[in-house]
């Protein structure tokens, strides 16, 4: 072997080595991450922490109550408003829509798919806090809804389009108009898939923060019906980071845990489901 | 009642009489009619959204014009309102974030499409989704109570002491700063740059490998000089996405930036980002022009991140059609 | 490049296009590879069966039979490319010149025998770049515009592109990619060019064109192909080995072996009863 092909074969062995390291880090940021927070929050998650409202500044004990509940409702009414657009969206595009609507419907989807959750909270505080001069549950329930629209179209579509015609026409030969098909026949061959894609949007939507800040803004109290600010998970989180408090630092990370726990499991379930490929019937 | 008696053949509803088909057929055009409202009310939100972030911008692209863009001022008592260090701050902060994450991104995507066998590489894919779906503000906690502590008393020192003769790293360290964020970020983007990018490498074709490969070449020199320049539009794609996503990315980096709008060479000063002053001044905003100023900065945002998010769809398209377009007769 | 005397394979030589009835054996031309008791396979299933066979130098050399026969795996074995599979797993004795293949450096081993796939698939640079990838890696003595201009003469492609060397291979029509395929693998300069269905995506102008460059090749060069056309296997080689599930049925002079078959599954297939 002439030095030069040991040179070589010495820089592949190096480089592939890097490639490894690489993924490892990055892998196990994750690990580390988890691994924090159990070790962090965990101490911290008692029974107080789900039942208890938060106590005035610089008191120690308290929970979040309010806080979870308040995230409870703005995911409830995000999906009420960002799941039957999604829905009912995908639908049209799947099976009535034509190829040029088709894009434009897309497109805009993709869009607002990519817009800063940050500016999503500006569009909402313009359409629903400020004509109402209040910030309100509404308010953030509607910004988070419009971020999961696009994941919800986006996915029932795809997996409408993956129900094998045969089925469709199978149902249409026996004189089921298309929307009875639509609903009895290529919807639940498609339910698995599309459930998944809603769980995956509303975990996604249940971590943001930024939409928040100015639409539900915020509660040191139970927020009654929908027209007050309401307390939130990701939004107490930030703010009890970034106080000084060391009770609510204790405090942040516990929910932090929970926060992340809930979401990673979201996931994990609608992944495994989704990889097994069983959303869909095979003719 | 109709004349004509139609004779449909078995199953199904009988249909005996032109009315309940037609009945049938409106039934299918009040569907359609209905799902193209909601997949109308897309765009229709979309178009909204951006008709709002203009029109609610106006005071401000009145007063300032194009300054809006040169100035560093941000004074909401005196109502005099620049953008550069936000601007500044979004931008150094995502080039910090992308010089960290695209090559440990690039390096972990060739591991998993080219050594990894399925088994690992399906699974440590599996992880760096998951990585994707932290939300940020858990990001912002490691930021505040983990990286910033470590950046404060090990890092920056230590960048200071040896690179310290670099204007990029002078100053005073408090932990927090254009760095910190940078790093934050990086975490926060590398999932992204991990999956597009071991796809688009996954999707190169096994002979542009072997032909490598026997012609001689180690494996490395396979991956790098053959199917990684192949892969190389898609790859572009990924660092697109990553970087529109660092720009929007608020809360995280609002947590461990500072929140000082400043314009400093050095990489340990504090700053201010476009998304984390927007997060911090918009609910207490002092006036109509305050407010205004920050949804112009709004806008600002969402027009860099529709270009970056445009140019990687224009890349990824261009890959897919590269891909099916090689050896013609 | 001693001779190689081996009795275990009787192999009669004849120069290529002469039909010669007579058998007469004429002392055996050197063996550029041998392969012996080569057993292949994929994971637990068995691919190759007891393959014994010579490469002859300076001589084109075709593997010909029905679809699944073996003939690419085999192929693929004489440069090690089977190793880029996970499971498969070769047994028995491949010798280039008298050594291993196996015991070699495999990067150096490629160097030396080179291959020439199905599917056209220069790299995504310029034509000039796509041959001078090799003797950029390998570290060429000579200057590289030369080394890639002998080789685009020696592919007969160099009259047609001198003038856009710089132009995208993807430019190319099918039969100049593989063309330049072929200048590509010859510009490092190989001992053995395995060529794997070479002309199986290209019209026939392209084909013709290729083959006789082919035949031109074995001059400087030692050539394998792997050919399902058993028209072009009897144009262009020297000898032919006739695979069936796995196994050498028939290894022969062509004229022979196409002629005179002493195999009746080898005449059944050359006179097509099954494909």
């Amino acid at each position: 072997m002439t030095a030069r092909l040991r040179w070589r074969k010495l820089v592949s062995a190096f480089m592939l080595t890097m490639t490894g390291i690489c993924a490892a880090v990055a892998v196990s940021v994750l690990f580390f991450i988890l691994g924090y927070f159990v070790y962090n929050g965990g101490v911290s998650i008692n029974w107080d922490f789900f039942t208890k409202l938060p106590v005035p500044v610089g008191e120690t004990g308290g929970g979040m109550a309010n806080a979870i509940v308040g995230s409870a409702k703005l995911l409830l009414l995000a999906s009420l408003i960002g799941v039957p657009i999604g829905f009912f969206g995908g639908i049209y595009l799947a099976e009535f829509s034509g190829n040029k609507v088709a894009f434009v419907v897309r497109y805009a989807a993709d869009l607002l798919n990519g817009v800063p959750s940050i500016v999503i909270g500006i569009f909402a505080f313009a359409l629903v806090v400020h004509p109402f001069k209040r910030f309100s549950t509404i308010a953030g329930a509607f910004a988070l809804g419009l971020m999961m629209i696009p994941i919800t179209l986006r996915n029932t579509e795809e997996f409408l389009h993956g129900v094998p015609r045969a089925l469709r026409e199978g149902s249409m030969a026996l004189g089921a108009g298309k929307w009875t098909t639509i609903m009895r026949v290529v919807v639940p061959a498609a339910y698995r898939g599309i459930m998944t894609a809603i769980l995956l949007a509303l975990a996604r939507v249940a971590g943001e923060t930024a939409p928040l800040l100015f639409t539900a803004l915020g509660n040191q109290y139970w927020s009654p019906g929908w027209n007050q600010p309401t307390a939130s998970l990701p939004v107490v989180i930030y703010n009890y980071a970034l106080s000084p408090y060391e009770d609510w630092h204790r405090q942040a990370w516990a929910a932090g845990l929970v926060l992340l726990g809930l979401i990673l499991m979201v996931n994990i379930v609608a992944r495994v489901i989704l990889s097994r490929g069983i959303a869909v019937p095979r003719s | 009642m109709a004349t004509s008696s139609i004779n449909v053949p078995s199953a199904g509803p009988v249909a005996g009489s032109r009315s309940f088909l037609s009945k049938l057929r409106s039934g299918d055009e009040i569907a359609r009619l209905i799902t193209f409202l909601f997949a109308a009310s897309v765009v229709l939100i979309t178009l909204l959204l951006i008709y709002e972030l203009w029109i609610d911008s106006a005071l401000p692209r009145h007063k300032f014009g194009l300054s809006f863009f040169f100035t560093r001022v941000w004074d909401p008592i005196a109502e005099n309102f620049g953008a550069l260090p936000f601007i500044y701050g979004t931008l150094v902060t995502a080039g910090v974030a992308l010089s960290l994450a695209v090559p440990l991104g690039i390096g972990a995507a060739i591991f998993l499409a080219e050594l990894a066998p399925q088994k690992l590489s399906d699974p440590l894919q599996f992880f760096i989704d998951l990585l994707a779906a932290v939300p940020s503000v858990i990001y912002g906690l490691l930021g505040v109570f983990i990286v910033i502590p470590v950046m404060r008393q090990w890092i920056q020192p230590a960048l200071k002491s040896s690179l310290g003769f670099l204007p990029l790293f002078q100053g005073p360290a408090y932990g927090v700063g254009f760095f910190t964020a940078g790093i934050v970020l990086a975490i926060m983007v590398i999932p992204y740059i991990i999956s597009v990018s071991r796809e688009v490498l996954l999707s190169v074709p096994r002979d542009q490998r072997e032909a490598a490969l026997a012609l001689g070449s180690t494996r490395w020199e396979s991956t790098w000089k053959v199917v990684v320049p192949f892969a190389r539009t898609g790859i572009m794609g990924s660092i697109f996405l990553a970087m529109a996503r660092a720009l929007g990315e608020t809360v995280a980096v609002s947590m461990v930036i500072g929140n000082t709008p400043t314009i400093s060479s050095s990489l340990l000063s504090p700053g201010y980002s476009i998304a984390a002053v927007i997060a911090n001044e918009f609910a207490e905003a002092t006036g109509d022009m305050h407010t205004a100023a920050l949804i112009e900065l709004g806008l600002v945002l969402f027009l860099l991140t529709f270009i970056l998010n445009g140019l990687a769809r224009l890349l990824m398209l261009l890959t897919t059609q590269r891909g099916s377009g090689t050896a013609q007769a | 490049m001693q001779a190689s005397a081996r009795p275990a394979l009787t192999v009669n030589l004849k120069p290529t296009g002469i039909v010669n009835t007579s058998r007469e054996t004429i002392a055996p031309s050197s063996m550029r590879m041998n392969i012996s008791k080569v057993n292949f396979f994929y994971g637990e299933k068995q691919t190759l069966f007891d393959i014994n066979m010579g490469i002859a130098q300076n001589r084109v050399t075709a593997l010909i039979g029905p679809s699944g026969c073996g003939k690419s795996t085999l192929l693929r074995t004489f440069n090690r490319m089977h190793e880029t599979v996970r499971n498969a797993r070769l047994e028995g004795e491949i010798l280039l010149d008298g050594q291993n293949i196996l015991s070699q450096d495999v990067t150096q081993l490629r160097r030396k025998v080179g291959m020439v796939f199905q599917r056209p698939n220069p790299f995504p640079k310029s034509i000039f770049e796509n041959v001078a990838y090799g003797p950029k890696i390998n570290g060429a003595k000579a200057p590289i515009a030369e080394i890639v201009e002998k080789s685009l003469r020696r592919a007969a492609l160099w009259d047609e592109v001198k003038d856009q060397l710089h132009k995208s291979a993807y430019e190319l029509s099918g039969g100049q990619q593989q063309r330049l395929c072929i200048a590509r693998g010859l510009a490092v300069e190989p001992e053995v060019l395995l060529l794997d269905e070479p002309c199986s995506a290209l019209d026939p102008i392209s084909t013709a064109k290729v083959e006789e460059l082919l035949v031109q090749l074995k001059d400087s060069c030692t050539i394998v192909i792997v050919t399902h056309n058993m028209q072009q296997a009897a144009r262009v080689s020297d000898f032919t080995a006739f695979l069936l599930v796995g196994e050498m049925v028939e290894f022969n002079p062509t004229p022979q072996l196409f002629t005179t078959p002493t195999d009746p599954r080898t005449e059944a297939y050359i006179t097509g009863r099954f494909g």
